[in-house]
């Protein structure tokens, strides 16, 4: 078993271990996302043309919400001094880390994206391309807040702080997700929404890592 | 061969320790001593390369340690904070542990550690129903299932009982007789014969 694997297989274990950390976000999506319908009224113009930014806001509530854990529980324990120690490479471990995160937070609410939008009368294609900008949007909002959430390591009130500097660099990712599905039902196409949401994506993925990383070695100090 | 020289540490402006010369060769072992908040825990993060020093370096076969390969293979480093994670059982976290520090351990190994260590029975039962002492030992059968060469042991011997104690300083003796090096912190003795072991006092 190599390190990162281990890292990986232990974060996926101690979520299934501990269920309702994991399901307390996916079940925030769904109620958020349901309760804009029954607020609005069976008005199926308005919902279908405020479904996909009601949608990815709620996505991008949920993910925030799961960011706390991230690695504040690894913070608390000593797992991440040794994770540091590790002869493994910490932007490395770190990157595993926040794969398991997405993969615990941020698939489950591609997965539902679909169930939830037949809710706001969405056309087969917009929830193809919502399911689209989810799967390229999500990873992009776990790799952001994994910088806030190592840069608020340790701090008093954490969770409020990281919301306050992370929402913000979200914006981007809304933007660019929610239009996309707009751009796809008013027939203009989303693949240059696609485009830039996939460029976000792998800008983030090279460089969040590193960032974290030196942000969890000032946490330690 | 681990050298450490002038080596100081504040935190804020408040100075710590300053001047710490320490060599340690194969074999030996040095226990600090010292008040509390004196710096032993800080002294220990330093020296593992957990924290940076305020001034003077920490050198691992005559190289920094900041830039040296070969010391993050070497060193072992168990602090106040026994990274064991309470929803996993001792079996599990000693195994996750070893993958993540690079050194993989079979269930046979990883198991025969935890009986040595007295939690026979206990292995697959999760961390958060173990007494405090158990949780200690639990995290020390990390020791055994390391080829580190260099332990560093923050006050290893707090919460144990008498024989865990004593079993803990013979397999510090052990290592040491193999070849190894340990920095140790106690508040206890550690019965450890005096050919391998130094005092060191640390001084504000």
């Amino acid at each position: 078993m190599n390190p990162y694997w281990a890292v990986l297989r232990r974060d996926l274990a101690l979520a299934l271990r501990r269920k309702n950390e994991v399901l307390t976000a996916v079940f925030f999506f769904v109620v958020v996302a349901s309760l804009f319908p029954l607020g609005i009224g069976p008005e199926m113009g308005t919902l279908r043309l405020i479904a996909p930014g009601i949608l990815w806001v709620g996505a991008l509530l949920a993910s925030m919400l799961a960011l706390g854990r991230l690695f504040a529980a690894d913070h608390q324990d000593g797992s991440l001094e040794q994770m540091v120690l590790s002869s493994a490479s910490l932007p490395g471990l770190v990157a595993v880390k926040i794969l398991a995160h997405w993969l615990l937070s941020g698939l489950p609410l591609v997965l539902l994206a679909p169930v939830l939008a037949l809710q706001f009368d969405l056309s087969a294609e917009a929830i193809g391309v919502l399911m689209a900008t989810l799967l390229l949007g999500t990873p992009l909002l776990s790799l952001i807040g994994s910088v806030g959430a190592a840069l608020t390591l340790g701090v008093r009130g954490a969770d409020v702080l990281l919301s306050l500097l992370v929402l913000p660099l979200y914006i981007p990712a809304l933007v660019f997700g929610a239009g996309a599905v707009q751009a796809q039902t008013a027939g203009l196409g989303a693949s240059a929404h696609l485009s830039i949401l996939l460029a976000m994506l792998l800008v983030a993925a090279l460089f969040t890592p590193w960032a974290c990383a030196v942000a969890l070695r000032i946490a330690l100090e | 061969m681990l050298c450490v020289s002038e080596l100081s540490c504040s935190r804020g402006d408040r100075r710590l320790f300053s001047g710490v010369n320490l060599t340690l060769s194969q074999g030996h072992c040095v226990h600090i001593e010292g008040d509390n908040g004196v710096g032993k825990t800080s002294l220990l993060r330093i020296v593992s390369g957990l924290s940076p020093a305020a001034g003077g370096q920490v050198a691992w076969a005559g190289e920094p340690i900041q830039a040296s390969e070969a010391y993050r293979a070497a060193r072992m480093y168990l602090g106040h904070a026994l990274a064991l994670k309470e929803d996993l059982s001792a079996l599990e976290n000693l195994q996750f542990d070893a993958a993540i520090a690079g050194r993989p351990l079979s269930v046979l190994d990883a198991s025969a550690a935890l009986v040595q260590l007295g939690l026979r029975g206990r292995e697959h039962l999760p961390v958060r129903v173990l007494s405090q002492g158990q949780k200690r030992r639990a995290a020390l059968a990390r020791l055994l299932a390391s080829r580190a060469a260099l332990w560093i042991l923050d006050e290893p011997l707090v919460a144990l009982d008498l024989p865990a104690q004593t079993q803990v300083c013979q397999f510090l003796q052990t290592h040491l007789d193999a070849g190894g090096m340990a920095l140790v912190t106690s508040h206890q003795p550690l019965q450890v014969s005096g050919a391998h072991c130094s005092k060191y006092r640390l001084q504000a």
